[in-house]
């Protein structure tokens, strides 16, 4: 693997030597360009076609969200979450839901937790899909997008028939969740999951050994485990660094700790491993797919939501709760006074924490690898300005 | 019916059929009875009070802290296993240098500040690190600092405080001493006011970038004509 890996870097080498050697260039990247999957700016320092040095400069879609969150109500902060990464809305109802009920003490029902479980996965699906779809189109690779929207609609016209929306769901409430499944509705989300390996390999004929692809990806951005660590960065980018840590695992909550699945770690800390580790985890989350599916089609009786007391007033304090999002550890750390409403509610957005690292990834490379490396990190331009 | 529930109730052999009969069907309505009353008796006193802090000054990590930086443990407490230490600000580099370097607290998880408004430091900051090789274990560090006052930072300790304390430096207003960059980063430069802060109002200030004044506030927020205007502060 590591010869035919060396064989198909096709960047050119970096010999160290200034490229034009004349001045360096400022040269502004986005926030209008379509490759930067939003309202990204980095102002880059170029030398020739040489990237010298890349600064982000963010916050054109910040909308207060956190500020917005102190003059709601428990339950009506719910649908504001939707709206940080919004192709993952599931992760973020979870995660909120997660801290408030660590605060109150409350149960969620073994019925809710598989629910719960079985919607983050089929997020993670549809937002790992997406990805896909995204990144390889930012380097000329059109097929792919056609096949993975394929499915992600299968997706989102599940998560349309269970609670209306497809993207912003506020599918999850403070102890459980509002509905039961509609009739019928696990069959299909089983038989999605049944054929999805085979979609899986249809999307890695057409990537995983296209040599374009390759000589795209192999050796770019690297970012190793060690600096994964230093700078926070957590999700794809550590396991494709070889580190393998990944919440559901690491910190259980929910059911995670009774369900089989692997988590996938690839060692080269390149744009390519990160490719190779998510599509791995589509295959993982398909197989956590199908257990909750099974299990909640022979436990159908139950409740779906925990004693939840009609007025949520947690008591004072503060508590941290995190979940492993599509793009790493999304966190809510929410402190209470006593009210009905979050004192203060913070979002540890995994997207904002790892773009900061995109300068280090981007140095050295060229401006066109820039757009794989934005491609690499998934970000989502909602979660990071909040 | 009444042939299905004769085998599990063998102790009456007696030939009459109808008790036993009855007999699971008082049962069967005595557990629906009380059903749809227990999930409304919680509802009503909210009962279940929540979990309450305890003090954490026994937990090992917390004593060897103690120990080895005298004076940097201010306090510590526990609330649902999730331990925090109080620090004064000054020392809180050292105390997560010494967090990160002996007790491997390798990933600094996240770090943001709270305003408490009246109190008399007025605002806390808040760091929360992680260990890899302590499985679940978490700590969070909180040091409190007073309004204008600038808190040390931690920047040369974990790269990543970067962003976030000029996110908290945006946000709040906190300064940190001694970080290499700090700017405005969600904000624009030149944006007056400190939006988390509790004194700053919800439907926004005036920052003279209004385009349409007649119609829409200087600095956003809803259309003056807005029957349904929002104003919460």
């Amino acid at each position: 693997m590591s010869e035919e890996r060396a064989g198909t870097a096709g960047s050119v080498p970096d010999s160290g030597e200034p490229m034009l050697g004349l001045r360096e260039m400022e040269l502004n990247f986005g926030p209008q360009h379509p490759s930067t999957h939003g309202v990204l700016r980095l102002v880059l320092k170029v030398d020739g076609e040489r990237i010298v040095s890349a600064r982000p400069d963010i916050g054109y879609l910040h909308r207060g969200t956190e500020k917005l969150f102190e003059t709601e109500t428990y339950p009506m902060v719910i649908p504001h979450t939707d709206r940080l990464d919004y192709v993952a809305a599931a992760t973020n109802n979870h995660a909120y839901c997660l801290a408030v009920e660590k605060l109150l003490g409350l149960e969620v029902p073994k019925k809710a937790q598989y629910i719960r479980v079985l919607l983050d996965e089929l997020q993670r699906i549809s937002s790992h899909l997406l990805w896909l779809a995204t990144a390889a189109i930012d380097l000329g690779a059109i097929t792919p997008f056609f096949y993975t929207f394929r499915e992600r609609e299968v997706i989102l016209d599940l998560f349309e028939d269970y609670c209306g929306a497809r993207l912003t769901l506020n599918c999850m409430r403070i102890g459980g969740l509002l509905e039961e499944l509609p009739p019928g509705w696990l069959e299909r989300a089983r038989a999605f999951a049944e054929t999805f390996d085979k979609n899986v390999d249809e999307y890695e004929d057409l990537l995983t050994e296209n040599r374009i692809w390759r000589q795209r990806t192999i050796g770019i951005g690297i970012l190793t485990a060690e600096q994964c660590i230093e700078w926070g960065v957590t999700g794809p980018p550590l396991r494709g660094a070889g580190f393998k840590w990944d919440i559901r695992r690491a910190i259980p909550y929910e059911c995670y700790a009774e369900l089989d699945f692997e988590i996938p770690t690839y060692p080269n800390a390149d744009t390519y491993d990160r490719y190779l580790v998510r599509v791995a985890e589509l295959r993982q989350s398909r197989r956590i797919v199908l257990q909750c599916c099974d299990w909640l089609l022979k436990n159908p009786e139950g409740e779906i939501r925990g004693k939840t007391p009609r007025v949520i007033k947690p008591v004072a304090g503060d508590v941290y709760a995190s979940v492993e999002a599509p793009k790493g550890e999304l966190g809510f750390y929410l402190v209470s006074n006593g009210g009905n409403k979050p004192y203060r509610l913070r979002v540890r957005p995994p997207s904002f924490i790892n773009l900061q690292a995109l300068p280090e990834m981007a140095k050295g490379h060229l401006v066109a690898d820039l757009v794989a490396i934005i491609g690499t990190i998934d970000i989502v331009l909602g979660e990071v300005d909040r | 019916m009444t042939d299905e529930t004769k085998p599990p109730t063998p102790p009456p052999p007696a030939g009459d059929t109808t008790p036993p009969a009855e007999k699971p069907a008082a049962e069967a309505a005595k557990p629906t009875a009380p059903a749809p009353a227990k999930p409304a008796a919680p509802a009503a006193p909210p009962k279940p009070k929540g979990p309450t802090a305890n003090d954490a000054s026994s937990d090992p990590v917390v004593q060897r802290l103690a120990a080895a930086l005298p004076g940097a443990v201010l306090a510590a407490k526990e609330l649902v296993g999730q331990v925090t230490v109080e620090a004064p600000p000054e020392k809180v580099p050292e105390v997560l240098r010494y967090l990160k370097d002996v007790e491997a607290f390798t990933y600094l998880v996240d770090l943001t500040a709270v305003d408490w408004k009246a109190r008399a430091p007025r605002f806390d900051v808040v760091y929360w690190l992680h260990s890899f090789a302590k499985g679940e274990t978490r700590i969070r560090v909180r040091a409190g600092v007073a309004d204008g006052a600038a808190c040390p930072s931690v920047a040369g300790v974990f790269l990543t405080a970067n962003w976030m304390e000029r996110e908290v430096w945006d946000l709040f207003g906190i300064p940190f001493s001694g970080h290499p960059d700090l700017r405005r980063i969600l904000t624009w430069d030149g944006f007056a006011g400190h939006p988390l802060r509790k004194d700053f109002p919800v439907e926004g200030v005036d920052t003279g970038a209004a385009i349409y004044p007649d119609h829409y506030p200087d600095g956003g927020g809803p259309s003056v004509k807005d029957p349904l205007k929002k104003v919460v502060s």
